[in-house]
């Protein structure tokens, strides 16, 4: 099938072109960064993770996200989702190839990447955080595949897929919470350290990754002529609505127990984010956005009316991602480095090879999805769909 | 016998699987026996539990503590990075409301406040940087209780630093070899290793000291400020100080079990 992503009209190449060159700035910017050290980072001793680790634990929740489309359609029979859960599976894979590329980057010593093979240590989190992610990227990698390669040859797909289908439906959380436990964990960082940590993840990247989806879905039906179906992206908005709200419902549980308790060490992350021990504020105006943003978003979901407008519902899915993704994969990640660990404030920003990096490892992600998308879509356009989303017959 | 491809591929594949398998289960045995020399010197000093006593009374000037901190960075070849964010740090100087945050009474003298203490790596019984460490690169020393580093397994994910709730870990942004002041051309410490960037450090306990029947440098240096010895021998200099004088840690509350106690 994968020659199907090697003939394109020019838009495609001209897009492919652009992604290729953001990747070769990144990767003359990580061999800057591979020859002198992660100096070159805006990270320090005090805040010693930063965008790269932020990014990776928002696209844990973009990967995870793609059970919100696969367990309605394969557990409830909700059919209209029958053309979306490719889409679904295969931003899961390009959401988990950027997870792996995050952390990588990250490393001090990238030659040593083996040694957690080598030296398999049950009882650090990020050891079964690498066994679980591997394990997804290659759940969806199969039964996409396969399901996608017999809908090409107008087969139902063969039974052993099924078990698989719900094995990922099950994996699909457990990535994300191993996620939130390399957080929740952690003895004196108060931040962090909340038992409501990973239902905080799922319930963000639940609406965050649908959210994704919807821009995916409507930019697929705008340049192709594979239509993933009005009501399914109605159907995601209400998924998205239900989770943003849980999200953000979260959010405030956090607050209440940091301010009513009045415990300083709770405090302090949440003061810093929002506005700033002193003159150190960096994160300030970024945090406050995100909030807008959230409340923009929700001011537009919660009105069926509105959500129905697939330009308004377009403009939700835009503020809930960037809302989420500044949240997740930036202030969390910084917030529960300040204060450090002497209540000494050491603020982070990243340089520019770091951003370049970063967005290079995005544009891999994007890589990957255009490719998966356009064999998804060669294939699917070739397909008539009845009004149920379920193939009929192949058009001559 | 006849064999077609796909047979072929099946065979090699199962059991390139099963020869993954017993590799790493031997792996796995092999990663129980702990780093040790072949032949342990007669002199070593050893320990079930190393633990330090530091006696603040006897820290007047600065150059008490100074002397400390030398004799460390000097036998351990840790550099000297003026930039504030890629500092790497063994033992130190913080002002008490640092040292022990939380701890910070409303009326509390001034002049306590701002006193300074000796901190350094906890040498934890119950270390989280070992619980989230993805290769054993940090682990803890079953019969003596040193929180080890080796260096040359860290893989430089820095989980240790966020797990650490001390702030006793220090990652080398970059190459430490050109901030090692040195001397006629040589590292101050020939016989101890330089770091690569990429890693993370922090003090050791000098094990390769106590190997050699030395106490760690910080100790040797402190003129009695310093005490060393054994937590589970109640006839141990420093139980015997912790038996007579009220003693305190940082952070108790979590639960690490530091083996550094700090008396006034």
């Amino acid at each position: 099938m994968l020659e199907k992503a090697l003939f394109g009209s020019r838009r495609y190449w001209v897009w492919i072109f652009c992604l290729l060159a953001a990747i070769g700035v990144g990767v003359l910017s990580y061999i800057y960064q591979f020859r002198v050290g992660l100096g070159i980072t805006g990270m320090s001793r005090d805040v010693s993770w930063g965008l790269y680790i932020g990014q990776f634990t928002f696209l844990v929740g973009v990967a995870a996200s793609g059970v919100m489309v696969v367990l309605p359609y394969y557990l409830h029979n909700y059919k209209k989702f029958g053309r979306l859960t490719i889409l679904g599976e295969f931003l899961a894979i390009a959401a988990v190839v950027m997870c792996m590329l995050f952390i990588f980057v990250d490393m001090g010593q990238p030659l040593r990447v083996l040694n957690v093979i080598l030296h398999p240590t049950p009882n650090s989190v990020m050891f079964f955080d690498m066994l679980v992610l591997s394990g997804y990227l290659l759940l969806n990698v199969l039964v996409g595949w396969t399901v996608l390669g017999a809908e090409r040859k107008d087969m139902p797909p063969p039974k052993w897929v099924k078990p698989l289908i719900y094995l990922s439906i099950a994996w699909a959380p457990s990535i994300h919470t191993v996620t939130a436990f390399l957080y929740a964990g952690l003895p004196g960082r108060h931040f962090w350290l909340s038992a409501i940590m990973a239902a905080r993840f799922l319930a963000s990247a639940f609406a965050g990754g649908p959210a994704l989806l919807i821009l995916l879905a409507l930019i697929v039906r705008k340049y192709t002529k594979f239509d993933p179906g009005k009501e399914a992206i109605q159907s995601l908005g209400k998924i998205v609505t239900y989770c943003m709200f849980i999200n953000v419902f979260f959010l405030g549980l956090e607050f209440f127990t940091a301010f009513y308790s009045k415990i300083p060490g709770h405090m302090y992350s949440f003061i810093y984010l929002y506005s700033g021990i002193g003159e150190q504020a960096k994160l300030v105006p970024i945090m406050w956005i995100s909030s807008i943003l959230a409340l923009v978003a929700m001011a537009l979901l919660i009105f069926p009316q509105i959500r129905k407008n697939e330009k308004l519902l377009a403009l939700a899915a835009a503020s809930v991602f960037i809302s989420l993704w500044i949240d997740k994969g930036f202030g969390l990640v910084v917030g529960g480095f300040v204060p450090n660990p002497f209540e000494r404030v050491t603020e982070y920003w990243p340089t520019l090879p770091e951003a370049l990096i970063t967005l290079a490892v995005w544009a891999v992600g994007f890589l990957v999805l255009t490719i998966l998308y356009k064999i998804a879509v060669s294939v699917k356009e070739e397909v008539v769909f009845d009004k149920y989303g379920e193939r009929q017959v192949k058009v001559e | 016998m006849s064999m077609n491809r796909r047979d072929f591929l099946k065979i090699t594949g199962i059991s390139t699987m099963l020869g993954i398998g017993g590799v790493s289960a031997v792996q796995s045995l092999r990663n129980r026996v702990e780093a040790s020399q072949v032949m342990p010197n007669p002199e070593a000093l050893t320990a079930k539990r190393w633990g330090m006593v530091v006696d603040m009374a006897k820290f007047k000037t600065d150059a008490d503590y100074q002397r400390c901190i030398d004799a460390c960075n000097k036998v351990h070849n840790v550099p000297n990075i003026s930039n504030k964010k890629e500092e790497v740090k063994w033992i130190w100087e913080e002002t008490f409301e640092h040292a022990f945050p939380g701890n910070e009474d409303e009326y509390l003298a001034e002049k306590i406040k701002e006193l300074p203490f000796l901190v350094l790596c906890n040498h934890c019984d119950n270390p989280p940087c070992v619980r989230v460490c993805p290769t054993k690169a940090t682990f803890k020393r079953e019969s003596d209780g040193i929180v080890m580093m080796d260096m040359h397994r860290c893989i430089g994910c820095r989980f240790c630093m966020a797990a650490c709730p001390f702030g006793a870990r220090s990652f080398n942004f970059r190459d430490p070899r050109p901030f090692i002041k040195k001397e006629e051309d040589m590292y101050p410490n020939p016989e101890f290793p330089t770091r690569t960037k990429g890693v993370v450090e922090k003090c050791t306990f000098c094990y390769e000291r106590l190997a050699k029947g030395l106490k760690p440098a910080c100790v040797e240096a402190s003129k009695g400020a310093l005490l060393f010895g054994d937590l589970e021998d109640p006839n141990s200099e420093v139980r015997k100080m912790l038996d007579s004088r009220y003693s305190f840690r940082r952070r108790p509350e979590l639960g690490t079990r530091p083996s550094v106690y700090y008396i006034f």
